[in-house]
């Protein structure tokens, strides 16, 4: 038979095993989608969507873009596998098809080409496609070799840390380590006995010694072949799954499935979509300033795909969103960890029973919930009251002394019925005031009343309030020269999107920029969602972040949440205040010269 | 205050030879500054369910060190996990931490395994 | 640069006291204080508990006790360099003075702590929440009244307000705070008869001679309440006093109430002299205090030859321990120089 030798067959019963495989699951994932999912996939799959996935899945899947943005020299490894690898494919299917005169010449025929066709420059373009094979190997090894160096001292591609790995993906790597060399070295033997190679393949071909290549041949095709098999027999197994997974990922983003409050087959995709690049490593504080290093993401979705999660991996998490932030493949870590974290529902059961209703006020234009902590930071209560009285608001103080919580910390452990329990209370309340608006300020709040509420009234966070009295001119400020720098809460910034409002109102003061501006900002360490974290690691966390925040010495450093203000204050380094009581304390009392106020005068919590 | 149709202050003797502490000792594995507790209230003072309920998440912590559970579940219930206590606990002690796994020892509330 | 034998760092009690019996000894003593006055924190007192004594006689024996004729004293001398030149030490101050002297005692003392830092207490934010120190400057005048200018109707006391608080740092036990405040309560009910006093306590430390016995007097003669449970939340009420709550953990139920004055029994911490110092020459040990070679046997010495302590720079100590830890210093520099001389 022409184009044939047993040493073909590790390499397709592998490449039969890896697509019988990863077509079943792909099948068991896609039927596990809840409604949601599946009414938008079938939405949108005859979409413009659909062509903006593929799209996407050439830049992210194929060149890296997002890792290349991040670290270049890691894009640079990462593109040259697997978009190097995918054009070997398709140049060598190229170069088979034209060599056989068919478009159905064996599957392997592309894959073992030079070993079959000693004759290699019969035929059309052959030397141009030669070339351009050889130059992809080339590209392919040199990425190799940075995949070792970073295996070996990460540091040197700029890591801190890189990713622990199981044995599968030992194996699977390992098999990896070897395909590209072996093959280099098995088509250089071919080259060297009969000079069909390129550049790379013929000068590499020189290097053997003419008395050793006959023998040498066959056992590094058998060889070559072999490690393909025992990487497509462990890709299914190992981290390497990401690789045809995170195409259905991207697919399925783009027609808008999001990833829910329940575990789904969609949870299942994106655990399978990560690649274990470790990047989340890096991006962690739990890592880098309280040098816990087995809890982050990529170990959380490994133990979830494994069904080894312990409760110290998904609860040991700030739920910052730092990590989800980062992830090249986009994976949303956080709500991914939260699904987990949810609690068997009791049927029947409303909790809360004991909450005596509020008496809502009616004839209001503002509702004002200061949340439960901010209780504890009376100084934002006081600004705020003093701010809307300053603009003549005609408001109601929801929680003065008798507040529900609004509900997200239970959500956050996971207590979901409990915690829906509380947002019926709230609404009931909130909604029956008739009011035109509801002002928090607390962001935990904030968050839960845009995510979980179904209310009657549109809902700000103060530094959006804020900002629109300013704006309309309902309230003005001193000019100030006090310098300050913003703390970005996680829950407002990351999690809700509020990054210019503050911004805006702190153009009155004179603002200087930190290195962890918006998304990049860090956690105070004193987020509620990490029941594990004890207070010795929590002030690690915190006196890091407050270093780099006040490394260039500002007067004030402002924040707009009481939970990271109370973490700040009592660490002892900088004047700690929302952004509601620098207002407060710079307004400017129409028509009296009020001169500006000095920042010996700001007052100090 | 409502009755809520049980209590948990009922007088009577906690016979520690009979009590079961093994609960607690998994709750100190978890929330090893449990242990720094000196009962000093501040939590149950600044408690959010405390202004609805008589919540006292200091006694309910004590009697579960006590190996004394009747009743508790019910009163775990209360609370609504916001961590205002954890503020201003003078001993760092992550009391939000401990409620929640008294809540997951007691009620036996395990995480949902994926399909 | 002038020469001396000993350089005293600090005019508080601990180093007028040392710099007193230095002198007695025929030694020529530089004292140095960073303010215009001297006696440190003994200025703001009014009675020294357990045996209510007037601070002002202290006061004017410290001050009979700087006239002594080998003290010279420096006001508004804070030092701002302590270094070592062979086997002399070298004092700069901030107003130029330049010393140079075998021995130099650090008695540079203690700093309250900042109250602001517990803002859900209400200090710099509600008015009628004052200090222990503001407290005791309303006795000194005799003038206790709220922030309207009234008498008040009831006070409260909460101790432990920077001390033991892990949430601010401070894991030690201030050690006065507790008999303080029970003396604080007496002299307000001397002052005002009528005025209810409440101790919100968490332990109380009652471990000095005399000292279980005020707290009986507190009880039995002046009918101050006691409540074990600490206040977590201070809010405001409508005709402007305070509401605190805490838990009456002896009853295991919240408590609320309304007071006139909410007085913070303040801690102690290590002055920013004592921590600056401390730095410079390594002898910084736990939360900036400055540490002795062996708390048992030789608590004046520290690893510096030359270099002694005396007083609150080392820990929170009482006015008698602290006159007490100066003499002993006084002693252990007087060897030292004279065992330069022979």
């Amino acid at each position: 038979m022409m184009n044939y030798h047993p040493f073909v067959i590790p390499f397709t019963v592998g490449a039969l095993f890896l697509f019988g495989v990863v077509f079943y699951k792909f099948y068991a994932w896609i039927a596990a989608l809840d409604r949601k999912q599946k009414f938008m996939v079938k939405q949108n799959i005859f979409s413009f969507k659909t062509i903006r996935a593929i799209g996407e899945i050439f830049r992210e899947a194929l060149v890296h873009r997002n890792i290349y943005r991040k670290n270049p020299v890691l894009g640079y490894m990462h593109m040259s596998l697997a978009f190097g690898w995918f054009l070997l494919i398709v140049v060598g299917k190229i170069k088979a098809s034209l060599y056989a005169g068919t478009f159905f010449e064996p599957p392997w025929l592309g894959i073992f080409f030079n070993f079959f066709a000693v004759d290699g420059h019969a035929f059309s373009h052959s030397e141009m496609l030669t070339f351009t094979m050889d130059f992809l190997l080339l590209i392919i090894l040199s990425g190799l070799a940075l995949a070792i160096i970073k295996r070996v001292k990460s540091s040197l591609l700029g890591m801190r840390k890189t990713t622990k790995h199981s044995r599968f993906d030992r194996i699977a790597l390992s098999s990896l380590w070897f395909i590209f060399p072996l093959r280099l070295m098995a088509e250089s033997t071919t080259a060297s006995l009969h000079g069909n190679g390129g550049f790379l393949t013929n000068s590499v071909g020189h290097l053997i010694p003419s008395t050793i290549a006959p023998y040498a041949e066959l056992p590094l095709w058998w060889a070559y072949s072999i490690s393909l098999f025992v990487f497509f027999v462990a890709l299914p197994y190992s981290r390497y799954m990401h690789i045809p997974t995170e195409v259905v990922l991207i697919f399925l983003r783009n027609w808008g499935a999001d990833t829910g409050e329940q575990l789904s087959g969609y949870t299942d995709i994106q655990l399978n979509s990560c690649s274990r690049c470790g990047i989340c490593i890096d991006a962690c504080q739990l890592n880098f300033a309280a040098g816990i290093s087995n809890v982050q993401s990529v170990y959380f979705v490994r133990d979830a795909r494994y069904k080894t999660l312990s409760d110290e991996v998904v609860n040991n998490c700030l739920m910052c969103g730092r990590c989800s932030n980062e992830c090249p493949v986009g994976l949303e870590l956080t709500l991914v960890r939260q699904q987990f974290r949810n609690k068997q529902e009791i049927p029947g059961k409303f909790y809360y029973e004991y909450t005596e209703p509020v008496e809502s006020k009616a004839g209001v234009d503002v509702i004002y919930y200061a949340g439960c902590m901010t209780h504890l930071t009376p100084s934002i209560i006081i600004s705020m009251k003093k701010i809307f009285e300053a603009a003549g608001v005609n408001y109601w103080f929801m929680d003065e002394d008798k507040g529900v919580c609004c509900g997200r910390p239970l959500r956050q452990q996971g207590f979901i019925q409990q915690s829906k329990n509380l947002v019926i209370k709230n609404s009931r309340i909130i909604n029956s005031a008739r009011a035109k608006l509801l002002v928090t300020s607390c962001p935990i709040c904030y968050k839960s009343f845009r995510e979980e509420y179904n209310l009657n009234l549109p809902v700000m966070h103060h530094t959006e309030y804020i900002e629109g009295l300013l704006a309309d001119g309902r309230i003005t400020l001193n000019a100030s020269n006090v310098t300050v720098v913003y703390h970005d809460p996680c829950e407002l910034g990351r999690g809700a999107n509020i990054y210019e409002q503050p911004r805006n109102i702190l153009r009155n003061f004179s603002l200087i920029e930190s290195n962890y501006e918006k998304e990049n900002s860090l956690c105070c360490g004193g987020s509620l969602s990490d029941a594990i974290l004890d207070l010795r690691l929590q002030l690690k966390i915190r006196d890091h972040a407050l270093g780099e925040l006040t490394k260039d010495k500002p007067d004030v450093l402002v924040t707009a949440c009481p939970l990271c203000k109370k973490s700040f204050v009592h660490g002892n380094k900088a004047r700690v205040m929302d952004i509601a009581e620098i207002v407060a304390g710079n307004l400017k009392v129409i028509a009296s010269k009020k001169r500006p106020v000095r920042k010996e005068e700001l007052q100090l919590v | 205050m409502k009755d809520l149709g049980f209590s948990i202050s009922q007088s009577r003797t906690i016979d520690l030879d009979k009590s079961d502490l093994s609960a607690y000792r998994r709750v100190v594995e978890k929330v090893p500054s449990a242990k720094l507790c000196l009962m000093c209230g501040a939590c149950t003072a600044t408690c959010t369910a405390r202004n609805h309920t008589d919540f006292n998440f200091r006694k309910v912590h004590l009697l579960f060190r006590r190996g004394q559970f009747e009743g508790l579940a019910e009163e775990l219930d209360k609370c609504m996990l916001c961590g205002k206590c954890r503020l201003v606990c003078n001993r760092g002690v992550n009391t939000r931490a401990i409620i929640y796994n008294m809540r997951i020892i007691l009620e036996n509330l395990n995480y949902k395994s994926i399909k | 640069m002038n020469k001396a034998d000993v350089v005293v760092i600090g005019g508080g009690p601990a180093g007028i006291e040392a710099a007193y019996n230095l002198a007695r000894d025929n030694h020529k003593v530089v004292l140095v204080e960073k303010e215009e006055e001297i006696f440190g924190h003994m200025q703001t007192a009014y009675t020294l508990f357990p045996n209510f004594q007037d601070a002002s006689e202290i006061r004017s024996s410290l001050l009979q006790k700087t006239k002594h004729g080998n003290i010279t004293l420096y006001n508004n001398a804070e030092v701002t360099q302590v270094s070592r030149e062979n086997d002399f030490w070298r004092v700069q101050t901030i107003n130029g003075l330049d010393f140079i002297a075998p021995a130099v005692l650090l008695a540079s003392g203690f700093k309250t702590f900042d109250a602001r830092y517990k803002e859900e207490l209400g200090y710099g934010i509600y008015k009628g929440v004052i200090t222990s120190v503001e407290f005791e400057e309303m006795l000194k005048v005799g003038k206790i009244q709220t922030a309207n200018g009234e008498k008040p109707r009831r006070i409260a006391f909460l101790n432990c307000v920077g001390s033991r608080d892990e949430k601010v740092g401070n894991h030690y036990c201030s050690r006065v705070c507790c008999i303080n405040a029970v003396k604080l309560s007496i002299e307000a009910k001397k002052q005002l008869p009528e005025v209810e006093a409440y101790c919100f306590y968490m332990d109380i430390r009652m471990s000095g001679q005399f000292y279980e016995e005020l707290y009986r007097k507190s009880q039995e003669d002046f009918d101050v309440n006691y409540i074990r449970g600490r206040i977590s939340e201070v809010a405001p009420t409508f005709d402007n006093r305070l509401q605190v709550k805490c838990e009456d953990t002896l009853s295991q139920t919240p408590l609320k109430m309304t007071v006139d004055l909410l007085v913070l029994m303040i801690g102690i911490e290590a002055s920013e002299g004592t921590a600056r110092i401390g730095e410079q020459v390594g002898v910084n040990g736990e939360y900036n205090f400055s540490k002795s070679i062996s708390l048992h046997t030789a608590d004046n010495k520290t690893k510096h030859r030359g270099f002694f302590l005396a007083g609150t720079c080392k820990r929170p100590l009482t006015v008698p321990e602290t006159m007490a830890d100066a003499r002993a210093a006084a002693l252990e520099i007087d060897l030292y120089l004279k065992s330069l001389s022979q």
